[in-house]
């Protein structure tokens, strides 16, 4: 079955895809075999991260993206286009309403376009844990493009940034004081800023906010957090001061009206050119192996951990540890160097 | 680290515009823990079934109180079986009168759910024929 899977997707034959997504989201042994086994097809798509508020139109203008994607234009041969929608799990029932299906429906009926809604399932950072495979997935299954749709964003859903090549943050008229307050989330991470519900009043405003803050921007070289270390960006990519930074370009758009969206297709289009001149995909591309490394080797250290601890042993050190009895260094070193098969096998 | 869900299309073929109670049931299944794609009005049978095709749903849900159900249920089913989905659940809800019941479980419509059907009905039906 896992071959004939890995045959169907590298076909592009969509039920093949959406059954390894579900194998994915599940998270079995045989999800890791046709990652594995497809791995060195992917890294073709070019991968555009959409996020922002609750509301501001994310999936209207995920549909017009696809669609003028889909079309082409001058300079630009028609792309397919997979899409994968977030919406958030239900903390309390673990139920989900995934509706971004329903701003998208001018793409049915187009085999070019591969829809995938999916719920965040108790992931923080505005995508699912299952989000990054499936990009794999459609990456495979020859999407030339692929849309990665957050939930509804603030201030620190930023993990798109990790997952996409180019992150388009959707803002809104009126939100006012709202936009200081996520000066330090979200909008660091865009590589091209949509003003959308442009016909509304503020959206000036808005895009002459989003300015300012683009002026205090320092040139050259800068800092990031990531997994808690400081990196230097310029530094690592081994790129020296004569490399054009890239500034965020704002496009005003009215999604419902399809209003804009050419400038849109243009800017994204332009930073993924960017990125290639720059040497600064195969740094991302690099940036993005490590950090996914890292968690699988978490994930994977934690079950092994766990697979080897009996659920009466887990329960009396937990107790210890309410009871102030043992502190939960002690313990996770306790389950971490007791003898394990795990390890022999 | 996660459990296997059950993921429902919920879906409204046809022109009428009525979606409260799909919106009840979407809400309620979601409720009880499932993943609900939910489409929205107006939608054609081939739109359906592409939509259970590419999120890989373990139900499909239909609603319509516009009468058409004779008409377009038998389509959506065929083109469910033409995309290769033997095995997903199909279950209707909306105005569909007791005798055309027994004609739409022969075509491969699992439940048929009329209005004041309870919802915990609903849901441990499908828990029970999806698992």
């Amino acid at each position: 079955m896992k071959d004939d899977l890995v045959a169907g997707i590298l076909a592009g034959q969509r039920r093949a895809i959406a059954r390894a997504i579900t194998l994915v989201e599940n998270d079995g042994s045989e999800a890791q075999a046709i990652l594995a086994a497809i791995h060195s097809h992917t890294g073709r798509a070019h991968v555009v991260g959409v996020t922002g508020p609750p509301g501001s139109g994310k999936s209207t203008l995920v549909n017009d993206l696809a669609l003028s994607f889909r079309r082409g234009s001058a300079g630009h041969p028609p792309r397919t286009v997979g899409i994968i929608a977030i919406d958030p799990t239900s903390p309390f029932s673990g139920g989900a309403i995934l509706g971004d299906r329903i701003r998208m429906r001018d793409l049915a009926g187009d085999p070019g376009i591969f829809i995938r809604s999916m719920a965040s399932r108790g992931s923080l950072g505005g995508l699912a844990w299952a989000t990054a495979d499936t990009v794999r997935l459609l990456d495979a299954g020859g999407y030339d493009l692929v849309f990665v749709e957050t939930v509804g964003a603030g201030q620190a859903e930023v993990d798109i940034a990790k997952t996409a090549h180019t992150t388009v943050v959707v803002e809104v008229p009126g939100l006012g004081d709202d936009i200081q307050a996520i000066k330090a989330g979200i909008l660091e991470i865009a590589d091209v800023f949509a003003v959308n519900k442009a016909d509304h009043e503020g959206a000036d405003h808005a895009v002459q906010v989003l300015q300012m803050m683009l002026d205090l921007n320092a040139p050259g070289p800068h800092a990031v957090m990531h997994h808690g270390r400081l990196i230097e960006v310029a530094a690592i990519a081994g790129k020296s001061a004569d490399t054009p930074a890239w500034r965020p370009p704002i496009h005003k758009t009215v999604a419902t009206r399809g209003e804009g969206i050419d400038g849109l297709v243009e800017a994204i289009v332009a930073h993924r050119a960017y990125l290639e001149q720059t040497g600064n995909l195969v740094w991302r591309e690099r940036e993005r192996a490590a950090a996914e490394l890292e968690t699988i080797i978490q994930q994977e250290a934690l079950r092994r951990v766990l697979v080897h601890t009996d659920g009466a042993q887990l329960a009396t050190l937990i107790d210890q540890i309410a009871r102030r009895e043992l502190d939960p260094y002690a313990a996770s070193q306790l389950l971490i160097n007791q003898p394990s098969q795990a390890y022999r096998g | 680290m996660t459990d296997k869900k059950i993921r429902v299309l919920i879906a409204k073929p046809g022109l009428d515009g009525h979606d409260r109670g799909a919106k009840v049931i979407a809400r309620a299944l979601r409720d009880a823990g499932m993943e609900v794609i939910y489409t929205g009005i107006r939608q054609t049978p081939e739109m359906i079934a592409e939509a259970a095709l590419q999120e890989d749903v373990d139900v499909v849900g239909l609603s319509i109180l516009s009468g058409a159900h004779m008409a377009l249920f038998p389509r959506i089913v065929s083109l469910l079986h033409e995309n290769g989905l033997d095995d997903v659940l199909v279950v209707a809800g909306g105005i569909i009168p007791d005798e055309d019941v027994p004609a739409l479980n022969e075509m491969g419509i699992d439940g048929v759910f009329g209005p004041g059907t309870p919802t915990d009905e609903i849901v441990d039906f499908i828990r029970e024929q999806v698992s």
